[in-house]
């Protein structure tokens, strides 16, 4: 892929500027809590970014790094960013230090949080000042300086924002995140791959059969999903640099493969040509062991982020209900008591939540609980069905499918169930989303 | 009483095993060349004053090969039907479930009469789902499906040699309707001929 070729690497230097205001303790962050299902926006303004030299090709580029930091920014639905014509300031005539700011001209507009940048181009070579202020306490948080080819704008960008939600929330964000997901646009069921926010849709497969269910490695190069493409639904491990492709050699059905956090390992349900069951298995196949032994259906595994728990869906009880089973004692706790049809478990990345999709008279909405199962919460509601919900990198988000336009579509809401939108507009209809770990350059 | 009981038994075995002896002295005459010669086979005799009869009656043999053709063309149709009937006719299922109802057990038997009178055949079964419920379960659901005719089958003396599975899910519905008439009919195993 284009990024593992670029030795552009080294060119970017990343500076901390100034001291960043220091953690009383880890792990507590004033500004945003992300566990507070009331979350308020936070107002913030970022005015166009300063051009430091004057040239010609500078202002340009400072827009449009500006229009990138505060799509990005908005995405995370952390922040209202205030309209630009309610600025009273204009720090393109002034400085961008906390030395040269009237906080009080953003105070008073309503903006507690303020990002002011400065754009420097010699030649083919960028420099890139961005600073994030709390406006009220007229502090710093954070400062970093870029250095890179004009063409690592996007990356340098991506990086300040992940640096902003890390100072905010004490996550990384998904910034340098992707999605995989299904759409039969041209006529079949092919692998897709875009970035995190919808954008740079790329095509993965060509196989004109039908192909679904894809889901990431850990370290994001590999995908595994299943696909026809030989005349039975296998799975197959595609190698998303080269992109070669590997399928596994088990006879009978093989669907839902789920890599195992850290590892080259899959859980995956295999049938063998007869009962159904869940194992775990080698990137190249090899069984390791058998993770469910039940007769009936057992399928859809999602692991715990520590790789030890494995939730899935099963048929035990007569119909399909999520369990969650421990590695190494091997005892299986049922999850979902609610409904009588609960499937596409999805295990959150803070190990905390576990968020699935029930189906209640003839709907499907999406539901998140804790993992005892306790107080589920139905996110979604009277919008079409919704299905296959995939957590973002840092247990934020959440994507989804959704008829609620008439086809499905991939969408994204809080964790709360806030801020839902479409991400993807593409012909055809787009199904089974999977969010890759927060690991792209 | 008891006796003689037997006796008719030993008879009725004897009599039906005796006249057997002589109409499958050929098929004998292979494993045991013996038996070629202490056995003389009655055949020509009639062969020989077959062409004279068939000049004397050469209309009524004439009409009788064409009813004999119309016979063979009326089997071919009826096999063709019965093939036809063998692929088109699907079994169906109640929601979320791979068992298998009277009706489809019905069927499921005419498929093995079907089966049976083709030894040469191997069918693969396809189990489908409707679009309700989810993709992955629905991969499952068809293959359960698939697999429960298979077993019927196999219980009624298929080769399961003969039988493969595949389950589609909910990707290929027959009806493309969101209604229960729609999911109805897609909720099937159907039979196709390898």
């Amino acid at each position: 892929m284009k990024i593992h070729s670029r030795t552009l690497i080294s060119l970017l230097v990343v500076t901390s500027l100034f001291v960043a205001i220091p953690r009383s303790a880890r792990g507590q962050f004033d500004y945003i809590d992300i566990s507070n299902p009331f979350l308020r926006k936070v107002p913030m303004a970022i005015p166009v970014f300063k051009s430091l030299s004057g040239s010609g090709g500078e202002r340009p580029l400072a827009l449009k790094m500006t229009r990138g930091i505060t799509h990005y920014l908005e995405f995370t639905s952390y922040f209202t960013i205030l309209d630009s014509g309610s600025y009273l300031f204009d720090p393109e005539r002034s400085g961008i230090t906390a030395i040269d700011i009237n906080f009080g001209n953003w105070t008073v507009i309503g903006a507690e949080m303020l990002i002011t940048g400065g754009v420097k181009l010699s030649g083919q070579i960028m420099e890139l000042e961005l600073r994030l202020f709390d406006t009220f306490k007229q502090k710093l948080i954070i400062g970093k300086r870029y250095r890179g080819p004009v063409e690592d704008q996007d990356r340098m960008i991506r990086r300040f924002c992940g640096e902003v939600i890390l100072s905010l929330t004490g996550k990384r964000g998904f910034f340098n995140s992707r999605l995989a997901f299904v759409s039969n646009g041209t006529g079949h069921k092919e692998i897709y791959v875009c970035r995190f926010d919808g954008k740079e849709v790329h095509r993965l497969t060509y196989y004109k059969s039908i192909s679904m269910l894809p889901d990431w490695s850990s370290d994001s190069r590999h995908l595994a999903y299943v696909s026809y493409r030989n005349g039975r639904p296998q799975i197959f491990i595609h190698r998303l640099a080269g992109g070669h492709v590997r399928s596994l050699t088990k006879p009978g059905l093989q669907i839902t493969p789920a890599w195992r956090p850290g590892r080259a390992e899959l859980a995956a349900t295999l049938s063998l040509g007869g009962d159904q069951e869940i194992y775990l298995l080698t990137a190249a196949g090899k069984t390791i062991k058998r993770l469910t032994n039940s007769r009936g259906i057992d399928v859809d595994p999602t692991w715990s982020p520590d790789g030890k728990k494995v939730a899935f869906v099963s048929k035990r009880s007569g119909n399909p209900q999520i369990y969650i089973k421990d590695i190494a004692t091997g005892r299986v706790t049922r999850l979902t008591y609610h409904g009588r049809y609960n499937t596409q478990p999805s295990w959150s990345p803070n190990g905390d939540l576990i968020a699935y999709s029930s189906m209640e008279q003839g709907q499907i909405n999406i539901y998140v609980s804790d993992i005892e199962g306790n107080n589920p919460v139905r996110l979604t509601s009277d919008q079409g069905d919704n299905e296959a919900p995939t957590w973002s990198p840092d247990g934020s988000l959440i994507a989804f499918s959704s008829t609620r336009t008439g086809k499905s579509r991939i969408f994204v809401m809080t964790r709360y169930g806030t801020d839902q939108r479409q991400l993807i507009a593409l012909d055809g209809e787009q199904s089974d989303p999977s969010w890759s770990p927060n690991t792209m350059q | 009483m008891r006796k003689r009981m037997w006796i008719s038994v030993a008879l009725l075995l004897i009599v039906p095993g005796l006249i057997l002896t002589v109409s499958c002295a050929k098929k004998a005459a292979e494993s045991e060349p013996a038996a070629v010669e202490a056995t003389p086979t009655p055949a020509p005799q009639p062969e020989a004053t077959q062409p004279e009869q068939a000049a004397k009656q050469e209309q009524p043999e004439q009409s009788a090969i064409q009813a004999e053709e119309l016979k063979a063309q009326q089997e071919a149709r009826a096999k063709e039907a019965a093939r036809n009937l063998f692929i088109n006719e699907d079994i169906y299922f109640a929601f979320d479930s791979a068992a298998l109802s009277e009706v489809a057990q019905q069927v499921l038997r005419s498929k093995a009469d079907w089966l049976q009178e083709n030894p040469d055949v191997t069918v693969t079964i396809e189990g489908h789902c409707d679009e309700r419920g989810t993709a992955a379960y629905n991969l499952a659901l068809g293959e359960r499906r698939a697999q429960s005719a298979k077993a019927f089958l196999v219980n009624m003396g298929i080769d399961p040699a003969r039988l493969n599975t595949i389950s589609y899910g909910e990707e290929r519905p027959v009806d493309p309707g969101h209604n229960e008439e729609a999911w109805a009919k897609n909720r099937r195993v159907h039979f196709t001929i390898d």
